[in-house]
């Protein structure tokens, strides 16, 4: 299918030192789950069963934003086969839990905040039961205004979505209704607009984007004999529920054991806790094992969303295409409960000016409370909003200098040296300006190409198969974009892996054991740490623990970050136990060789060899019976909290670059887009994967489609309340609106990570949504200053 | 729920007669969506699966007699000479697994404004076959939908088959979705043009609270067609024509705002497909085939 391409420039010290066992970093190793799930046998957290369990359902809240007034649970309770209905007055301990705000109610007291909150808990001998008990229950509200936008949670007689607010950001921010506020300001942006030749102005709106991860939320909870619970489940991060589940069942961490289930997906949308507590509540409650699985309606309400946004931009320039300053505001929309929002409006803030060199700057980015579903972690986190909106300003500056779109960023293109806008530099390759011109040089996909000697081959147009147009009203247009998105977690937060590594012998063969808590949400983890193992260790058969509480922690599986964290706590635990197998072999058998003292010694192809490759004894002989084994916490270099008034601080661990091209093909008549082409280029610093990374880049950039022309949950202004959750109206590309993706990819290694890594996961979904906007409007000539763009916004009929 | 089982028509026949209120089902695209969602709990399901009938055709002098539960892949497959049109609106229908369990007889029990297959049989014009222990009848296609979702249909009755009119002349086929497959219809349009009897035929899908013709839009491109005798001499339909046919066929709607397309861009939609399908077949009957230039088959 597509042409990829791999660089690596000369004298990058990215190479790794050749072992003699395959399936070391570098290499292609393909995913031991990959055929289980292609074949539909691989275990999803929902396939789980066990005997005598019971099936848990949550009521949720049928309107937006009231008091509960009266709960009725009698004609549930007295169904045969239910177990237990419970509201808020039995749960046993805390009544809240967040990540970073405990704001979110385990079910809701008092009242509800947003459409589909949970408000009772049935469990059921059948899940069918559990829900018709669900059902009975009634729930009398008493509806309160609501909060949906910017306007109304600000104004003076605003209702509070949460009064008596008491958290870390509570004390600055404007009013109670906005989670956080983060400006950054640098130069003087005012000042520098007067050398401007040219501003241009935009107001551009981001719809609400779901992770749309295709294996629901879902889990088992096992109760156990010393009061605890067992719990599988699938998430992004298994000591941060950990964390929030234990105050909630009253229990100590220790008595609540997690093990990693198969998850189907994440994306951003498994960071946030889902079933975890209420499924252990009941089982605690009922002492049988409760098991739950949303169904496709309930998961569009069983996790947070991508924050909407209302963004507004000036940039200026000089007649010669230099940037002069830039203002922004950014709004996102947190909705009913915190989760991750005042981190993404962070994000937004600190990467509003995009990668260009900007030094006057008036930066503000805010995030609400509103009765609006919560919205919190999505891959691109806050990076995603900022880029459609400074992207298309790039595009109205150009048009408005007549200057080339790509020479125009390039010309203001950051580089390494770079100060970002919080003043922290930038310290590694940033090499924006060739990722650029790379997918600019690439040769054009063909005009015309539904054109055949029989006919028009619709496949090949807008509308496919749906047989709309034969050529006519099509019209092609290409466009570009560049994004900048930070890896790893910032502004101070203390972000540690932690990796157990046990080496023995089984069978005459040395094994390496790589114990984890880091969840596999499909980045492809399963290949990468086995893979560090056999080049850490030379050693070819490594197990891949299941991720499980009884290791450290290894943070979340997300902000592109696990290759990186884990793969770094990974290397180090492997170095650790290496030099211990190296002393058990200086013990053993240092007195028969001088090297044993002098040399530099390594483990390379089940051998202890010197670095001039004379192999000194097999490790097996070295362990014979003996098990090395060490558990260590690994750390990136730490980061600052950004200045709540200059936004100034060295915030970030690392940034990661991508660029699109976007060739589509638009119905102009019908408004119907089919895009042919998204050409990325993207430095991933080293590829420890190369299947992988190709793999996380088309991903990525296909996400990033999906908001520019289909994907958007749709709330209804009027009651907050969700129109489409369902695959059949939240739209997701399928493969015949997938184009092809060429990806090229350069290896500039980043001296501060492990290898040289860059975070990719997340890069290309920024820039994929400006290209095809661009694109489009190439092709149309119209502003189109919201994203997904429909049908109707291409052909004047009006919003939905 | 009870599930009813008929081993064979007259079975099915007893069993709906004894059960008024049970739900048939063949394919289950439709019916079993409803269920999984709880929006429908029917009292008894009535499963047709067992009556191989259902799934045959006959291709006569005039019609083909299309069973009920002729999955849309066999009709793709084997029935595109006799019906261009219904065999470019199947290639619409969803993905390739519901094509092969779904069939015209689904679209036309739930008879949804949005069902795949009405467009093309208003156009091709069709008579459905429908049988109780009382007898059987013939629906015109034209009596069939009776209000959104909601048909001609005694509550004793099954849909047997579908009589379509084979095609003497050109079809049509198009579909307006928001992306390029398994997608529900914001609106479809189909045409066929009927040389026999030199008229045309329309119809409009996911546009109005049922599947309509676009009745005086017919009218007058028949009138204009015969007046200027363009059946006999096969010029070009002059473009003030087709722009005038395409804007009655946007007259012809009567829609509503949803999540999935605005009243406004259907009307609009509907009108560009109309003059699209209407050059389509034209410049097909001119050329003297009456093929459906544009598929992939």
């Amino acid at each position: 299918m597509a042409q990829n391409t791999r660089t690596v420039p000369a004298g990058t010290p990215t190479e790794v030192t050749q072992n003699h066992v395959k399936g070391g970093v570098g290499e292609s190793t393909l995913r031991p789950d990959g055929t289980l799930k292609v074949t539909g046998e691989f275990a999803y957290s929902s396939d789980m069963w066990h005997e005598d369990m019971l099936w848990g359902q949550i009521l949720r809240s049928t309107v937006a934003h009231a008091e509960i007034v009266s709960i009725d649970t009698s004609e549930a309770l007295a169904m045969d086969g239910v177990y237990a209905v419970l509201t808020h007055e039995d749960l046993p301990a805390a009544k809240n839990y967040g990540m970073e705000f405990q704001d979110t109610p385990v079910l809701a007291y008092g009242k509800v905040r947003h459409h589909g909150e949970p408000v009772a808990l049935v469990a059921a001998d059948h899940p069918e039961t559990a829900r018709r008990a669900a059902a009975k229950i009634v729930v009398e509200y008493r509806e309160l205004p609501l909060i949906t936008d910017e306007a109304s949670a600000t104004a003076p007689d605003a209702v509070l979505v949460h009064e008596n607010r008491d958290d870390h950001h509570s004390g600055h921010v404007p009013h109670p209704n906005i989670v956080h506020r983060q400006p950054i300001i640098r130069g003087d942006a005012a000042e520098a607009a007067k050398r401007a030749d040219v501003i241009v102005k935009g107001e551009y709106t981001f719809g609400m984007q779901d992770q749309a991860f295709l294996g629901p939320e879902s889990g088992l909870a096992v109760p156990a004999e010393d009061g605890g619970v067992d719990l599988y489940v699938a998430t992004q991060w298994l000591h941060s529920d950990l964390k929030q589940i234990a105050p909630c069942l009253g229990l100590p961490e220790d008595k609540v054991r997690m093990t990693m289930a198969g998850v189907g997906g994440a994306f951003g949308g498994r960071e946030d806790i889902s079933m975890q507590i209420l499924a252990s509540i009941l089982a605690l409650r009922t002492g049988k094992p409760v098991k739950m699985v949303y169904n496709r309606y309930e998961s569009f309400f069983g996790h947070v969303h991508r924050h909407p946004a209302k963004l507004y931009y000036e940039h200026g320039a000089t007649r010669d295409g230099k940037l002069t300053h830039m203002k922004c505001k950014i709004v996102l929309d947190g909705g009913a409960y915190a989760s991750s929002t005042a981190s993404v409006v962070g994000n937004a803030a600190s990467l509003s000016v995009g990668p260009y060199v900007i030094d006057d700057v008036e930066i503000e980015a805010i995030g609400l409370y509103s009765n609006n579903p919560p919205c919190g972690a999505m891959r691109g986190f806050g990076a995603v909003q900022a880029c459609f909106a400074y992207e298309a300003q790039m595009d109205k500056l150009a048009a408005k200098l007549g200057m080339d779109p790509v020479e125009l960023r390039q010309l203001n293109a950051m580089e390494q040296g770079t100060i970002m806008p919080t003043g922290q530099l930038v310290d590694s390759p940033a090499p924006v300006a060739e990722l650029l011109r790379r997918v600019k040089a690439r040769p054009m996909p063909p005009e015309r190409q539904w054109e055949s000697s029989e006919g028009s081959d619709v496949r090949a147009l807008p509308g496919g198969l749906s047989n709309t147009t034969h050529g006519e009203g099509v019209v092609r247009g290409v466009g570009y974009a560049v994004g900048i998105k930070n890896v790893g977690f910032s502004e101070g937060f203390d972000d540690y892996s932690t990796a157990k590594i046990r080496m023995e012998v089984i069978n005459g063969e040395p094994v390496a054991t790589v114990h984890t808590a880091a969840a596999e949400v499909g980045q492809g983890g399963v290949t990468i740490h086995a893979q560090i193992a056999r080049t850490e260790l030379g050693v070819q058969q490594v197990t891949i623990h299941p991720a499980d509480t009884q290791v450290g922690s290894a943070g979340s599986t997300s902000a592109g970050r696990q290759t990186y964290m884990t793969g770094g706590a990974i290397k180090n635990s492997c170095e650790i136990v290496r030099e211990k197998v190296l002393e058990i072999g200086r013990r053993k058998f240092g007195s028969y060789h001088p090297a044993w003292a002098t040399a530099e010694l390594l483990l390379e192809g089940g051998k202890v060899v010197t670095d001039g490759g004379e192999a000194l004894a097999t490790i097996a002989d070295v362990l014979e019976d003996e098990a090395v084994e060490t558990e260590e916490v690994w750390r990136h270099r730490p980061t600052q909290a950004f200045d709540l008034v200059t936004g100034q601080g060295n915030g970030h661990v690392q940034y990661a670059f991508a660029a699109h091209r976007a060739v589509v093909e638009v119905d102009t008549e019908l408004g119907l887009v089919k895009v042919i082409e998204l050409a990325v280029a993207q430095d991933v610093g080293k590829a420890v994967n190369p299947l992988s990374v190709i793999g996380q880049i088309q991903g990525g950039t296909t996400q990033g489609l999906g908001v520019a022309v289909m994907e958007e949950i749709i709330v209804d202004p009027k009651t907050a309340k969700v129109r489409n959750p369902s695959f059949t109206d939240y739209l997701i590309p399928t493969i015949l609106d997938t184009p092809t993706i060429p990806v090229d990819y350069l290896e500039l290694a980043d001296p501060n990570a492990p290898y040289g890594v860059r975070g990719i996961g997340e890069a290309p979904t920024l820039s994929s949504t400006p290209a095809v906007l661009a694109a489009i409007r190439a092709a149309t000539g119209l502003e189109l200053n919201r994203t997904p763009v429909r049908p109707e916004h291409l052909t004047g009929t009006g919003p939905a | 729920m009870d599930f009813l089982r008929p081993a064979s028509w007259e079975e099915a026949l007893a069993a709906k007669a004894e059960h008024p209120t049970a739900v048939p089902i063949a394919g289950g695209t439709d019916v079993m969506v409803e269920i999984n969602f709880d929006h429908r709990r029917p009292e008894y399901l009535l499963d047709l699966n067992r009556i191989g009938e259902l799934g045959e055709w006959e291709v006569g002098q005039d019609t083909v007699r299309l069973g009920a539960s002729v999955p849309y892949t066999k009709i793709m497959e084997n029935l595109r000479t006799e019906l261009p049109g219904l065999a470019l609106a199947s290639h619409t229908v969803a993905s390739p697994q519901i094509r092969n369990r779904g069939g015209v007889g689904g679209n036309l029990g739930t008879a949804s404004p949005a069902g795949d297959a009405h467009p093309a049989l208003l156009a091709a014009d069709c008579e459905v076959e429908v049988e109780s222990v009382r007898g059987s009848r013939r629906i015109p296609i034209d009596d069939f939908y009776t209000g959104v979702k909601r048909n001609a249909l005694a509550p004793d009755e099954l849909i047997r088959a579908v009589h379509i009119k084979k095609a003497d002349g050109p079809q049509q086929y198009s579909k307006v979705g928001t992306r390029n497959a398994m997608v529900i219809a914001v609106c479809a349009f189909g045409l066929a043009l009927h040389p026999e009897t030199r008229t045309v035929r329309t119809g409009i899908g996911s546009a109005a609270p049922t599947p309509v013709r676009a009745t005086a839009a017919e009218e007058f491109l028949n009138a204009a067609l015969e007046e200027g005798g363009f059946w006999d001499n096969g010029k070009i339909i002059t473009p003030s024509v087709a722009k005038q046919f395409a804007d009655l066929c946007s007259a012809a709607c009567n829609p509503i705002d949803d999540v999935r397309g605005t009243a406004s861009y259907r009307r609009h939609a509907v009108g560009i497909m109309a003059r699209r399908t209407l050059t389509w077949t034209w410049e097909s009957y001119r050329g003297g085939a009456a093929s459906t230039k544009g598929s992939v088959a």
